[in-house]
């Protein structure tokens, strides 16, 4: 033990300085992209969220999107009966048993997007990476559409440049446009670069700034859950599984152990 | 009893056993070697008495292989080898099969923590000269338990049909089509297709289910054979079956495996389980390292993704792989990658012959040489955490001179083993 802790004290200092380094260079290195805005953590266990997420979900995301691994009726775990899902959420299905689908073809979806617009069932897990969770990503996303006319569809992202997907909730949150700056380029000085100022909002929506956030977090904290449906079950148990190996297994394992080990020396 | 062959042994020694079980036991002696087995590997297998934590590592690799194993099997059940539903089934498994996110997550959380464990075992071997006369052969069937689970790892990584898992295939069959001549060739042979596709799927299913659990499997039993026939080595490095009791011929330093170690590596088990669970049931992706996030995302053959980068367990090899930039003698440097690369994991056979040190344990040798190590492994955790990142001028130039420390430590230790002021090593072992 007493190698274990000299190496590990000598080990560790050298090698935390240098991946200090390193993760800057490389952060700099994937460049691109905006500061994410970090999303409310509590959505994807508030029932009452997730049901407001749901709502948004199957109405403006499964027209074009599937969430193919997903069955309606698992909404029960959020709190729905099945007549409540089939009464308000069946759009694109007949039954409660049915997974999302969408009734849009990959076919007229690359034709008309450019790209099938992706399944839906894991995105929030698959849209992590180091600059945030996948809920941040989307929550940023979603809240950051702009007009550009330059796009065919209309309309460009701040989070996800040049997207094929035109903003669905505009309706919600309105027109808004993105300001931009011309800057020195910091790595360049030959070069300007459009450095984002601040968004304006041309043309309001049905929503305040605050109760779309609100809303998005809502449809955000959805997506999250349909990432991962068992995920709160999954840390209650592992609760329940920690303290038997903890409090019950450990002790006991440790006496054995003990008893037999008291003579050996 | 008829006359036989063998003497009928009576277990009148197996306190407390009733006697229709000690019957049973005496009938099934006289036909299968059992109590000849459990004395030969558990109740009369003569460890040494002072293992201490770096010990616990083996038995709990040969757990984590019973865990992939039973996983496996009930994963197998449900998944599809099958380019067009591979990704959904295993998201099916994750959702509809009752404990199905347990079964996958076990197994997901199993292979990281099969590399854990077995590289805190290599480490263990690396410390107290475990793999030194005689015990060479031990070590040389490690090291193929070694490059075989890195085998199953790589096959098995295909299966979940993500992007990471589509593209980490093509960027590693692609290392072969490197060779001269006969490279294009060979992965085509190896992807069965042009590109990783269905073919390539079903014939690493194959390999990640049968052929290398069985070689594994082999080579386990081959790796304990050798052991338990020269006797395990200990953290001072002494033989203990140089000091025997002359009567009963048991090493006195030695106590028998059961019950004195089963328990305590029960103890360990209870541990490393509350590390397992906390792991599977609180973070299964484990930040992106265990389960890479990119891989939540279909396979698609035309979308190259931005950075490509193996499991951890593989990256310190990637990192050698990459740190080789330059055409020697006009052979394409990716050709150089691929064989620092391939030499970087099999020179790891030859360290019982590399290592020339008068003594095995790192307690008895000059300070100097923990310093090698230290160095060594930090080179090593440099090179694993440089291969999780995208290409950098500053990543390659680091992952040069951590290459070059790698390969020094090995290269150069049949000179420094030998430096510096050895510490006189006991008779007998030491309790610490």
């Amino acid at each position: 033990m007493t190698i274990l802790k000299k190496i590990l004290g000598r080990v560790l200092k050298p090698v935390v300085a240098a991946a200090s380094v390193l993760a800057g260079a490389a952060a700099t290195a994937a460049g691109g992209g905006i500061a994410l805005d970090r999303a409310p953590a509590d959505r994807a266990t508030d029932v009452q969220a997730l049901q407001r997420g749901a709502k948004l979900f199957v109405n403006y995301c499964l027209n074009c999107h599937a969430a193919q691994s997903m069955r309606y009726n698992r909404l029960q775990d959020i709190g729905l009966t099945e007549a409540q899902i089939k009464e308000n959420l069946l759009f694109t299905a007949e039954k409660v048993g049915e997974l999302m689908t969408t009734s849009l073809s990959r076919k007229d979806g690359k034709e008309w997007f450019g790209a099938p617009p992706p399944d839906l069932s894991v995105i929030a897990r698959a849209r992590s990476s180091g600059a945030g969770s996948g809920a941040d990503w989307l929550y940023t996303y979603l809240r950051t559409f702009y007009r550009d006319p330059s796009r065919e569809t209309g309309w460009n992202n701040l989070a996800f440049s040049n997207v094929g997907m035109p903003h669905v909730l505009y309706e919600l949150q309105g027109e808004q446009v993105a300001k931009f700056v011309k800057v020195k380029d910091p790595h360049d000085a030959t070069k300007t670069i459009d450095k984002f100022e601040g968004f304006e909002i041309v043309k309001p929506g049905r929503m305040s700034r605050i109760e779309y956030d609100n809303a998005v977090a809502d449809l955000v904290g959805f997506m999250v859950w349909m990432g991962e449906p068992v995920a709160a079950q999954r840390k209650q148990l592992g609760i329940a599984v920690m303290i038997f190996l903890g409090l019950f297994l450990l002790p006991c394992a440790w006496w054995l152990n003990r008893s037999f080990w008291k003579d050996i020396h | 009893m008829a006359a036989g062959k063998k003497e009928p042994v009576v277990f009148t020694g197996l306190g407390g056993l009733d006697k229709p079980v000690s019957n049973l036991l005496t009938w099934v002696d006289a036909r299968f070697p059992l109590m000849e087995n459990w004395k030969a590997h558990l109740s009369e297998y003569y460890a040494p008495k002072n293992f201490n934590f770096w010990y616990f590592f083996g038995s709990l690799a040969m757990l984590v292989l019973v865990i992939q194993i039973v996983t496996g099997i009930f994963l197998v059940m449900h998944y599809k080898p099958d380019a067009a539903k591979a990704f959904e089934s295993v998201e099916y498994i994750m959702r509809e099969v009752p404990w199905g996110w347990l079964v996958r997550y076990m197994h997901s959380t199993g292979a990281s923590m099969f590399f854990v464990v077995v590289y805190l075992h290599m480490f263990r071997g690396l410390l107290y000269g475990s793999y030194r006369k005689p015990r060479e052969l031990i070590w040389i069937f490690g090291v193929m338990i070694f490059l075989c689970l890195m085998g199953e790892a790589f096959f098995g990584y295909l299966l979940p049909w993500g992007q990471m898992s589509y593209w980490g295939a093509q960027v590693i069959v692609n290392l072969f089509s490197a060779i001269p001549l006969i490279g294009p060739d060979l992965a085509i042979w190896i992807r069965g297709d042009y590109v990783v596709g269905d073919a390539t799927l079903n014939r690493f299913f194959a390999f990640h289910v049968i052929a290398l659990p069985l070689v594994l499997l082999g080579l386990v039993a081959a790796h304990i054979l050798a052991l338990h026939e020269v006797g395990s080595n200990n953290p001072d490095g002494v033989e203990i079956k140089e000091n025997k009791d002359p009567k009963t011929g048991i090493p006195v330093d030695g106590i028998p495996f059961h019950p004195y170690y089963t328990v305590h590596d029960i103890l360990g088990v209870v541990i490393f389980l509350m590390v397992f669970s906390a792991i599977v049931f609180f973070a299964p992706e484990m930040g992106g390292y265990f389960l890479e996030y990119n891989n939540f995302i279909p396979a698609d053959p035309l979308k190259t993704p931005e950075h490509i980068a193996p499991v951890w367990y593989f990256t310190p090899y990637y990192s050698v792989l990459r740190a080789m930039v330059w055409p020697f003698f006009g052979i394409d440097a990716k050709v150089w990658g691929v064989i620092a690369m391939g030499a970087s994991t099999l020179i790891f056979f030859f360290l019982p012959w590399l290592d020339r040190s008068p003594v095995k344990s790192i307690r008895y040798r000059p300070t100097l040489h923990l310093y090698f190590y230290i160095v060594f492994v930090v080179a090593f955790l440099i090179l694993g955490y440089l291969g999780t990142l995208p290409p950098s001028p500053v990543g390659e130039l680091v992952s040069q001179v951590c290459t070059v420390i790698y390969f020094g430590f090995f290269l150069g230790m049949p000179w420094w083993s030998r430096w510096g002021q050895f510490k006189p090593v006991p008779a007998r072992v030491t309790m610490q």
